[in-house]
């Protein structure tokens, strides 16, 4: 064990992700938790295309990769066909922002409603990296895209409060830069007997613009001005992880990506608040215990 | 009667019964254990998927049952199952089929050898729940068999052997099996089902090399450049070139050890030795057909037909054997390919040397009749016009 993580690896070095690029820690990490039964399911983004150029694979674990937004439903068959089988085998999705708020959110929600054992991981980079970093329902409010030059007018859909008002048995959000907690949420998800969502933050070189050496420092980052917050739902009960003592402003954050240097004094404001409001609505979902 | 005997009866004795086809078709699901059944309603499919649950609610149907929430699911809930090693069943029609279209070319590209039921109704819009074929004619290059049937007990018996192509290891492609949407789906007809064992012995389960399994790890899906991508097509037109001789084989052994088979699995022929209009078709219209034809023999025309059961792969062998001596080929298509002609017209033309006689008739699209007195006129008329759409006013 290292970190308290056992040492096999279930995905090989050798894979075309970007220097900096946080989702080979992730993918390890997550499927150190996920042990050797496990299948994975990889909708379209980065990471199928990084781990997957034909004749080569990066990965030790069955892999399969078919469309974008239908990964959910392809799990959901692979699930029944190993309940049919007698077997217990772990079931991973990775899909990314668009595949999990957009385009894939149909299937997602048909798989939340219908109970199967699945865990589906979100790798939210907050854009359409694979296709050079286009808005999706995931962008945050300001950020500068290609398809929103000046930057998103909209805030970011609330997507896990979405899945968890599904009544799954539990939904987390985690970030690479508190690796145990995220291996400890992978763990804690699979041991549930029904569907359960991982929201983790994973930041994107070229997409954020900032220097490949920073991904984890911007991790940690956005934990501390509290642009990301660290939860779980756990059969509806919002638990806060991780509270800041004091927020760090979020400029701190912003300044670190380029996709955020256009922003005036007001668009900071407004962000500020945005981030203030999901933390009210969040701290407040807490306090009343009340399930969602 | 002795326990004995009735436990005989049961097990070992075809069973006639009158039924609707798309019931049916459930039944012959059954007698082929699938391991993962996804279902969506669309009309005119869902018949088929109801009997498939009251089965399974009832304990007569051993698989798992996915309602999904599109057919999109459908396709994709079924092609995960596959990837497991399951056998699997899912059906649609129209708007279903053509919400699945991206996901199809995926099914037949990784070599699942799904079997999907289509009751083939015309694509909106406008919107119309009536038979024609633009359905599964649109999915023409999807890499799918297509197998299009004239009857109940054709239903039942090509859904049986369309799981044995699609496993057979020469082709290792997915197989639709497509009744008309009403005017075949919800007839009901006396239909002999083969007993079980019968069929398990045809058709042993399917275990593939390959597959999702934790004990031996394989990636399935990956993203193929340009330097392998070509191969990977090469290698589907080359089973596809394979299943006509797979489907052929698996036609006549179920014809020698289940039931007897009129056609060869690809085509049928019907009064073409002496004729020298023969008419070509697909699906239920053939019924009327063959009425037809009796009638034109009456009155002295030598009419033949050429049923075209297999679509995909093209039974290009057979046709042009049938299309040699016939002076007067006429197509008749129940879907068009707008800009050209119909679908099967061009497909046959294409074969026919530029001094034969050829018509192309649209007909009987969203599930206007197809009458007998039209095919007759057709025949008869001395129209030379190439394209004609039959019975425009009704």
């Amino acid at each position: 064990m290292i970190y308290g993580m056992p040492e096999e690896e279930y995905i090989a070095p050798g894979h075309g992700a970007c220097a900096g690029c946080p989702l080979p820690i992730i993918t390890r990490i997550i499927t150190k938790a996920s042990g050797e039964d496990t299948i994975i399911v990889n909708a379209t983004s980065c990471l199928e295309v990084v781990t997957s150029p034909y004749p080569h694979t990066s990965w030790k674990l069955p892999w399969v990769h078919t469309a974008f937004e239908n990964s959910a439903a392809v799990a959901s068959g692979i699930e029944a066909a190993v309940k049919k089988s007698g077997k217990k085998t772990n079931i991973l999705v990775f899909a990314g922002d668009g595949g999990t708020f957009d385009i894939g959110l149909q299937a997602l929600s048909g798989m939340l409603e219908r109970g199967h054992r699945i865990c589906f991981v979100c790798f939210d980079n907050e854009a359409y990296m694979n296709t050079g970093v286009q808005r999706s329902g995931a962008t945050p409010l300001h950020a500068w895209t290609t398809t929103t030059p000046l930057g998103k007018k909209e805030r970011k859909k609330p997507v896990a409060e979405i899945i968890a008002s599904h009544h799954i048995p539990y939904v987390a959000s985690a970030n690479p830069a508190y690796h145990k907690d995220l291996y400890d949420k992978v763990k804690k998800a699979l041991s549930f007997d029904g569907p359960s969502f991982i929201h983790v933050y994973s930041p994107c070189v070229p997409g954020w613009k900032y220097e490949s050496r920073k991904t984890i420092h911007i991790c940690r980052l956005a934990v501390e001005t509290g642009a990301w917050m660290l939860y779980e739902i756990e059969n509806g009960f919002v638990k806060i992880n991780r509270t800041p003592e004091k927020r760090i402003p979020v400029e701190e954050y912003l300044k670190t990506q380029k996709r955020f240097s256009h922003l005036s004094k007001k668009d900071i404001e407004d962000i500020e608040n945005d981030i203030e409001d999901s933390w009210q609505r969040m701290k407040n979902l807490e306090k009343a215990k009340a399930r969602i | 009667m002795s326990e004995e005997k009735k436990y005989c009866e049961k097990k070992y004795c075809d069973v006639e019964k009158v039924m609707e086809c798309s019931c049916a078709i459930a039944e012959a699901v059954k007698l082929c254990k699938p391991d993962v059944i996804s279902m969506y309603p669309i009309t005119p499919q869902t018949h088929i998927i109801e009997h498939l649950a009251e089965l399974h609610d009832s304990g007569k149907l051993d698989s798992e049952l996915i309602a999904v929430e599109s057919e999109h699911s459908a396709i994709s809930a079924v092609l995960g199952a596959s990837c497991y090693g399951a056998r699997t069943f899912t059906s649609t029609a129209a708007q279903g089929l053509a919400l699945m279209h991206e996901i199809l070319y995926i099914v037949s590209s990784m070599r699942m050898p799904c079997v999907m039921a289509v009751a083939n109704r015309a694509l909106s819009g406008p919107i119309n729940i009536w038979c024609d074929h633009s359905d599964s004619m649109g999915a023409r290059d999807s890499g799918w068999i297509q197998l299009y049937c004239e009857s109940s007990q054709e239903a039942i018996d090509t859904t049986i052997q369309a799981y044995k192509i699609a496993e057979n290891k020469n082709v290792e492609l997915p197989v639709m099996v497509c009744v008309d949407g009403f005017s075949l789906s919800h007839v009901s007809e006396v239909v002999k089902f083969p007993y079980q064992l019968k069929v398990d012995k045809f058709l042993p389960k399917w275990n593939p090399e390959i597959k999702l399994d934790p004990k031996k790890p394989v990636t399935m899906g990956p993203i193929a450049y340009p330097d392998s991508y070509m191969n990977f097509k090469k290698q589907q037109a080359d089973a596809m070139e394979n299943a006509l001789k797979v489907i052929k084989e698996v036609n006549s052994e179920y014809s020698k050890t289940i039931l007897k088979q009129n056609g060869n699995g690809l085509i049928e022929t019907y009064r073409t030795s002496d004729a020298e209009v023969l008419l070509i078709g697909v699906g239920s219209m053939i019924g009327t057909m063959r009425v037809a034809v009796d009638e034109l023999r009456k009155k002295g025309i030598k009419a033949g037909i050429l049923k075209i059961k297999c679509f995909r792969p093209f039974p290009k062998e057979e046709i042009i054997k049938a299309v040699k001596n016939p002076k007067k080929i006429i197509v008749f298509d129940r879907a068009c390919s707008l800009g050209n002609m119909g679908v099967l017209g061009l497909e046959i033309k294409s074969l026919l040397n530029s001094k034969k006689e050829f018509k192309n008739c649209i007909i009987g699209l969203g599930g206007r009749d197809v009458r007998k007195i039209d095919i007759i006129n057709v025949v008869k008329s001395k129209s030379s016009d190439e394209i004609v759409w039959v019975n425009l006013n009704g």
